[in-house]
């Protein structure tokens, strides 16, 4: 597969011109939603002239379409945004092009990032890089699949609920999602702003722990960013104590997902490291939780798509109600709508207390419950997903069902801890299969690590 | 060990009538058309019944988790700073401006 190393002392026009006629070849999977071609040439032509070094000078990438960047619309996926035209540039964004990096373009999402399939995209899904009639996962499919396709060696996502770990597990290529506060989310549009984090797919660890050196730290533009952590590890890993949530193995998750995730314990077991069966009961409730807070936040965060300041507006209105309630109808999504609503509902007075608040106690214990575990635990792994990528169109109708698929990666979010997605293995009819590997906050680096000594070369 | 794949299916509803949904699309300044009214009625009644669920766990005396920074009270020196953006680019993102103002239409 393509990797950062590849990229690396070429032409970068020449890399450039070729990355973008393969997304060209590769249009049917609608894994972009458009390309940053004029201003990708520019930046090759300045790198080839030497006038732009860094670590990643002249190495093509992809931005999930919920990054802020020059050269093409932000949409996040909706008509709300079609036609914005962003006047500033994600942190993350400046940070890879200040190493040189060159944008390319811009990936499908789940509109707003509200999904688990890529299918609530307002412009039509993106298909799974493995087989067209399955989903590429969401809501960072399309930056899954333009890394799967080898079209470019990384691809920026956010993961607020799963958004990075499922599409990685249901495309075969490496997610990670970092400690909450990890990594700038300056210049992302907003969905749940206590649980969103910003995170990278790449086709192997190594490339994705330089994307997460890069990226990570402090910036003075999104205030809930931590002191700088991130460091890749460079010495051998030591024996770790690895908890396998057994939680997660039951007979409700698809038998071969099962086998992989037990493969790769095996593969952990055989390089020296003790692996147990472990217990976290309370992940029966982190679904609901999630889809308490969540949609509270982001009741709160889409109040800002007025149809005034950006954004679309709706014509042949007379009034001001008129204007946000029909802008906001014609700019979302149902999912979009479902969400926001669900949110009004659980923040109204009377409810208050009984959903949002209930929920944010309920959190409490599961971050009481993880911190236990990783007093004795080093790192947490089970399944991404409960199942390989399911056909498109099989849970459109069923919120829940959609839902369902993030059960086994909302509860990294939500205790804001690093988790990452990395290959192990492929059904029996070839579907791609992940595992999850969690540590507590600021362990990053570690579970990378990990990952990477057991990695299968490419 | 619980059964989560069941639970969408046999999950319980909450009863919303449509006019709670004309009153949550009221609140979230949203304006439904019939027919999606009716399948949001459906969808969030059987989203606050799976979720209603979280009444079964016990959270007598757990403080509530708002963030997970660990982080308090970030501060900034109190200058300016317009992050290199100007006046004229976020008056151009508006469909109606004139004067330097951005125009809606009649509020009272």
């Amino acid at each position: 597969m393509s990797q950062i190393a590849d990229f690396i002392g070429k032409n970068a026009r020449q890399s450039v011109l070729a990355v973008i006629a393969k997304a060209r070849e590769n249009e049917s999977y609608h894994a972009l939603l458009s390309l940053t071609e004029e201003r990708a040439l520019e930046r090759a032509d300045a790198v080839d002239r030497g006038e732009i070094t860094g670590r990643l000078a002249g190495v093509p990438f992809v931005i999930k379409d919920n990054f802020l960047a020059y050269g093409a619309p932000t949409t996040a996926a909706s008509k709300m945004l079609e036609s914005f035209n962003a006047p500033l540039q994600a942190t993350a964004v400046e940070k890879l092009e200040l190493e040189g990096a060159i944008c390319i373009g811009k990936a499908n999402l789940d509109a707003f990032a509200h999904g688990g399939s890529t299918e609530n995209s307002a412009f039509g899904p993106t298909k799974n890089a493995y087989d067209d009639t399955r989903v590429a996962g969401g809501s960072s499919g399309g930056s899954a699949v333009v890394t799967a396709l080898d079209i470019v060696p990384f691809a920026l996502g956010s993961d607020t609920g799963g958004s990075i770990r499922q599409p990685a597990s249901f495309n075969g290529v490496v997610g990670v999602k970092p400690t909450y506060g990890a990594v700038s989310r300056y210049g992302v549009v907003a969905m749940a702003s206590s649980t969103d984090t910003i995170g990278t797919f790449a086709s192997n660890v190594a490339d994705a722990e330089i994307v997460m050196s890069i990226i990570s730290g402090k910036d003075n533009k999104d205030m809930t960013t931590l002191p700088d952590f991130f460091e890749p590890i460079d010495e051998p890993v030591d024996s770790k104590k690895i908890g396998l949530i057994k939680d997660f193995m039951t007979d409700d998750v698809d038998p071969e997902v099962r086998a992989a995730v037990l493969g790769y314990v095996e593969k952990l077991r055989q390089a020296g490291h003790i692996v147990e069966e472990i217990s976290l009961p309370i992940v029966e409730y982190t679904l609901a939780m999630y889809y308490i807070i969540v949609p509270a936040e982001i009741s709160s965060n889409l109040a800002r798509y007025d149809g005034i300041r950006y954004g679309r507006r709706a014509a042949d209105v007379t009034t001001l109600a008129e204007l946000y309630g029909r802008s906001r109808d014609e700019g979302f999504v149902t999912e979009n709508k479902r969400r926001i609503m669900i949110g009004s509902y659980v923040l109204s007075s009377g409810f208050f207390d009984a959903y949002y608040l209930k929920a944010q106690k309920a959190r409490t214990l599961l971050i009481n419950d993880l911190r236990k575990l990783f007093d004795t635990y080093d790192v947490l792994v089970g399944p991404v997903a409960p199942t390989p990528a399911f056909k498109l169109g099989e849970n459109s109708n069923d919120p829940i069902k959609m839902y369902l698929a993030d059960i086994m990666t909302v509860p990294a979010s939500l205790a804001g801890i690093p988790a990452i997605s990395v290959p192990a293995g492929t059904t029996k009819s070839g579907l791609p299969i992940g595992v999850q590997l969690m540590a507590w906050r600021r362990h990053d680096a570690d579970i990378l690590a990990l990952a990477r000594s057991v990695e299968d070369d490419a | 060990m619980f059964s989560f794949i069941n639970w969408g299916i046999i999950g319980n509803m909450t009863q919303i009538s449509r006019e709670d949904v004309q009153h949550l699309a009221q609140l979230s300044s949203l304006q439904l058309a019939d027919d999606e009214i009716y399948g949001l009625q459906a969808d969030i009644g059987n989203i606050l019944g799976y979720v209603d669920q979280l009444a079964e766990l016990n959270t007598d005396g757990v403080e509530p988790t708002y963030q997970v920074t660990d982080l308090d009270n970030v501060w900034r020196d109190d200058v300016i700073d317009d992050y290199g953006i100007d006046r004229d680019e976020l008056l151009a993102l508006a469909s109606e401006s004139q004067n330097n103002q951005i125009k809606v239409p009649k509020v009272l």
